[in-house]
């Protein structure tokens, strides 16, 4: 049985020797591949063809990695369901009547289902946690800077990383040690971090670390998910951890905060796709405006028209200070508030969703609603920190996450407390 | 209520400026729903603002030429192109 995680299925063989050498990986299909089709789960680039390989993708075959496809994802990164793709939903392998999460669906439901052994996303707002979670997998995303975006399409080029999927954390952390590190055509990358051995963190010992608990993370999580979250506490509290609690009163105004920078990012990301450098071939006629007004009404989906035309808005003349301008205050007291909470913990912890799985379709009629549930994941975004989600039992028969956030660079922490997590 | 009500002229317009044609179900649907998210956005108007200032390093390299595309790979992906150019619309 399917779950449809593919949108393109080809194997590119990487280098014959090197750390990842026996690993199969599923690649996010917004992260370009020279010759193989990179479609963002969009009509706009269904036949579009990368003439170069993304920074992780290099990496990834000199360490001899085998690529065996491209994977399933909300169109240009928009979504939490994986159901905003032009290429149809992706199931949850777990469950195959709920949808994998998003929007990286298809790279954690090939994980999951064993279609491949490990897989890259990219986290904008949740975008690798969030399916992880759903899928019962693992997921990182990196401290913005440490991980190449070059090569990724763009989005919202202030929030997003690439980050890898894998059964284990110690899985996850062997990719990131390939793809970590600075790169000369990623202005934003760092040199902090990259000779971080990040495997050799998974050593599941967490004897005196301290763990902060963000009590607005918690309030308002499904009954159930506080459940497994709370299990998992005992456990590594048994294992010698320590854990108290921290209030973040920035975290109330992440979502709104996050929306309106991604929207309005996406709003310029976007205007590149007019249909003459790449594009679906139309009849569109008139003069320049209205044959690209024709071409982005057929190309894009629903949710990419929406958060095109909020990202305008929030932009426009008379507005701009209103919505762009608080987004970016909220942001910087989010950076100080986990500032201030990292100052007195070694990471901080909250379940990585707020609910279980959706089931398919229902979510798809009420955009505010599904924002929402991004809660948890997007506040990490936006203070350019590092997180992991990680396997913390399950629920209704239904996996939940676990999620672990570190200080900048602090990726070894999170592993190492993930891993706890596992024993 | 919203202190920023969404009219359908409203979504109109800012889909003249993005430069995306709606239909006219389009535009109903996204009136009630921009409505519905901009309230929620109206939360921000109490973010206090904080200090904070990026430490700024200059990250770009010396301006010398480098291989790049070749013209073949960069007009590959077009769905027109003539004599070696991308071709457009035509400019009225």
């Amino acid at each position: 049985m399917s779950v449809d995680a593919f949108i393109t299925e080809e194997t590119i063989q990487g280098a014959d020797d090197g750390p990842l050498a026996d690993r199969t990986v599923a690649i996010k299909d917004n992260i370009s591949t020279a010759g193989v089709r990179t479609t963002c789960g969009s009509e706009m680039l269904a036949d579009y063809v990368p003439p170069y390989d993304a920074t992780v993708v290099e990496r990834l075959k000199r360490a001899g990695a085998t690529l065996v496809g491209k994977t399933n994802m909300d169109e240009f990164g928009m979504g939490t369901t994986t159901e905003t793709s032009a290429f149809g939903p992706t199931k949850n392998p777990v469950d195959e009547s709920r949808v994998p999460g998003g929007s990286s669906g298809g790279s954690a439901a090939a994980v999951a289902a064993g279609e491949a052994d490990v897989a890259l996303g990219s986290d904008t707002g949740g975008s690798v946690r969030c399916p992880a979670a759903f899928c019962g997998v693992v997921g990182i995303k990196p401290t913005y800077g440490l991980v190449s975006r070059y090569g990724l399409v763009a989005y919202a080029n202030s929030l997003e990383q690439i980050g890898p999927l894998a059964p284990t954390v110690e899985g996850a952390a062997e990719v990131l040690d390939v793809i970590a590190g600075p790169d000369e055509r990623d202005a934003t990358t760092r040199e902090a971090g990259a000779d971080a051995d990040y495997a050799s963190a998974a050593d599941g010992d967490v004897e005196g670390l301290s763990i902060g608990v963000p009590t607005e993370l918690i309030e308002g999580a499904d009954e159930r998910v506080i459940e497994r979250f709370e299990a998992t506490l005992d456990d590594l509290r048994a294992q010698g951890a320590e854990t108290h609690e921290v209030s973040l009163p920035s975290v109330e105004r992440a979502v709104q905060a996050y929306y309106v920078i991604a929207m309005s990012e996406a709003s310029s990301n976007l205007a590149r796709f007019d249909g003459v450098r790449y594009g679906p071939e139309t009849d569109a006629d008139g003069n320049w405006n209205d044959s690209f007004a024709q071409v982005r009404e057929e190309g894009f989906g629903d949710e990419v028209k929406r958060r095109i035309l909020l990202g305008t808005y929030a932009l426009s003349a008379g507005y701009h200070d209103k919505y762009y301008a608080k987004a970016q205050d909220a942001r910087a007291w989010l950076k100080q508030d986990f500032d201030e909470a990292l100052a007195e913990a070694d990471v901080l912890a909250s379940p990585t969703m707020p609910v279980l799985p959706f089931e398919l379709g229902e979510s798809l009629d009420d955009p505010l609603q599904m924002y929402l549930a991004d809660a948890n994941t997007v506040p990490v975004n936006l203070a350019n920190l590092p997180a992991v989600s990680v396997p913390a039992g399950r629920a209704d028969g239904l996996p939940v996450g676990f999620q672990l956030i570190g200080s900048a660079f602090g990726e070894r922490e999170i592993i190492r407390a993930a891993s706890a997590v596992e024993n | 209520m919203s202190e920023t009500p969404v009219d359908p002229d409203e979504v109109r317009h800012t889909a003249d400026l993005a430069r995306i044609d709606l239909d006219e179900d389009e535009v109903e649907r996204f009136a009630v729903q921009f409505a519905d998210i901009l309230s929620y956005f109206d939360a921000l108007d109490d973010v206090p603002e904080v200090d904070a200032e990026a430490d700024l390093v200059n990250v770009m390299r010396a301006d010398e030429v480098r291989d790049g595309l070749s013209q073949e790979e960069a007009l590959r992906n077009a769905p027109e192109t003539e004599d070696g150019y991308f071709k457009g619309p035509s400019v009225s």
